[in-house]
């Protein structure tokens, strides 16, 4: 019953670390736990349609639908962080000096984080939908009991959760005027391993053959299924074994995020706001 | 000019998609039974690009997956899934089961 324990943890920790990241990047925006929670819920309906549908499209294009879905959801979910990170980003870098010229952040009401709304929601759809699947598979199969399954659900999805508040926590005691900077760069490196698992995903369902080689294996140094590899990969997209292909996207995410900031940040303010 | 060219792009792209339509890749079917792999043994060539095809006979859904070629893809029960597998170095390569990893294991052998 472990191993289903950690089955949920796992696909939970992943969905439960971004929505704690994007928590404490939208700390004190008004009406933000809404949008959040509108967030997780639109992300958790998703998933369970998406895992009744899952018996359906699995088929489609040759047996390869659940992995367009899922390339749908992670370029979509991509867009939506580079999104915030180079538009948004350049904006409230503005709206954090004004509001401290002002006093009070009272015009953080008219900032929507809907870009981060629709990333958690593909986040928690996502892993959500795979964690329905399991959990389904394993109340119609004989070979455990359905109160140990749900035990087992509810322990995961606990530990996946407490993982989040963790990192929500430890963000929230970051001093406001850094916690834009910080969060920025996690979110900024959420969309890097996004964009490598997107590669990941494009190379699995046959639609790119370049660069797949592994570049490096480090899973004797650090193994992905470890709990510390299992948390990097959630957190900044540890990969034991990274395909070149992999590696250029993740930089690639990075590297037109630092040039779109650049880009966005007005040329006259960059001395003042720094 | 404009036919020319029109006629050029529609060449390659006909080319490009029959290139990418006609690039064959070893195929090879895996069945998933009573939560177990048959083949549990596979033998494949290396340094090509692979194809597998995995049906998951049982009624439950299976994920399969494999650290060492860097894939996983969930089956839902009684479905056929696709799975392109990067070019193999010889050597092992461990694959498995998540949702039943006790008695869901197999090896693939490229060589």
């Amino acid at each position: 019953m472990f191993a289903a324990a950690l089955i949920v943890f796992r696909e939970s920790l992943e969905a439960a670390l971004f929505v704690g990241i994007v928590a404490a990047a939208t700390r004190g925006l008004a009406g933000r736990n809404r949008w959040l929670g509108g967030g997780v819920g639109i992300g958790v309906l998703g998933a369970l349609v998406l895992a009744l549908a899952a018996q359906h499209v699995g088929e489609w294009f040759d047996g390869l639908g659940q992995d367009v879905i899922n390339i749908a959801v992670l370029s979509v979910a991509l867009a939506m962080l580079l999104w915030h990170c180079i538009w948004v980003a350049a904006h409230a870098r503005e709206m954090a000096a004004e509001a401290r010229l002002l006093g009070q952040s009272v015009q953080h009401g008219n900032r929507r984080p809907w870009a981060l709304l629709i990333a958690v929601a593909l986040a928690v759809l996502r892993e959500g939908a795979e964690t329905v699947l399991f959990v389904g598979g394993a109340l119609t199969g004989t070979q455990y009991g359905t109160s140990s399954i749900v035990g087992a659900v509810l322990l995961g999805m606990t530990l996946g959760v407490g993982a989040g508040v963790l990192v929500y926590t430890g963000l929230a005691r970051i001093p406001a005027r850094h916690l834009f900077a910080v969060t920025n760069v996690l979110i900024a490196i959420l969309a890097g391993a996004i964009g490598s698992q997107l590669v990941k995903t494009l190379a699995q369902a046959g639609f790119i053959e370049r660069w797949t080689a592994p570049l490096w294996d480090s899973s004797h140094l650090l193994a992905q299924d470890s709990a510390l590899g299992t948390l990097l990969h959630a957190l900044v997209g540890y990969d034991a074994q990274p395909s070149g292909a992999q590696l250029a996207s993740y930089v690639a995410v990075l590297a037109l995020i630092y040039v779109g900031n650049r880009m966005m940040r007005p040329a006259s303010r960059v001395a003042g706001v720094r | 000019m404009k036919p020319i060219r029109r006629t050029l792009t529609l060449a390659l792209a006909a080319t490009v998609f029959c290139g990418w339509a006609a690039a064959a890749e070893p195929e090879f079917a895996i069945a998933i039974k009573d939560h177990r792999f048959q083949p549990a043994e596979l033998k494949v060539p290396a340094n090509v690009r692979l194809k597998f095809v995995v049906e998951n006979q049982d009624s439950s859904p299976e994920e399969f997956e494999s650290k060492d070629m860097g894939v996983e893809k969930v089956i839902p029960g009684g479905k056929r899934a696709s799975i392109y597998i990067r070019p193999l170095k010889p050597g092992r390569y461990m694959f498995f089961g998540e949702f039943n990893e006790k008695t869901a294991q197999g090896v693939v052998i490229a060589e």
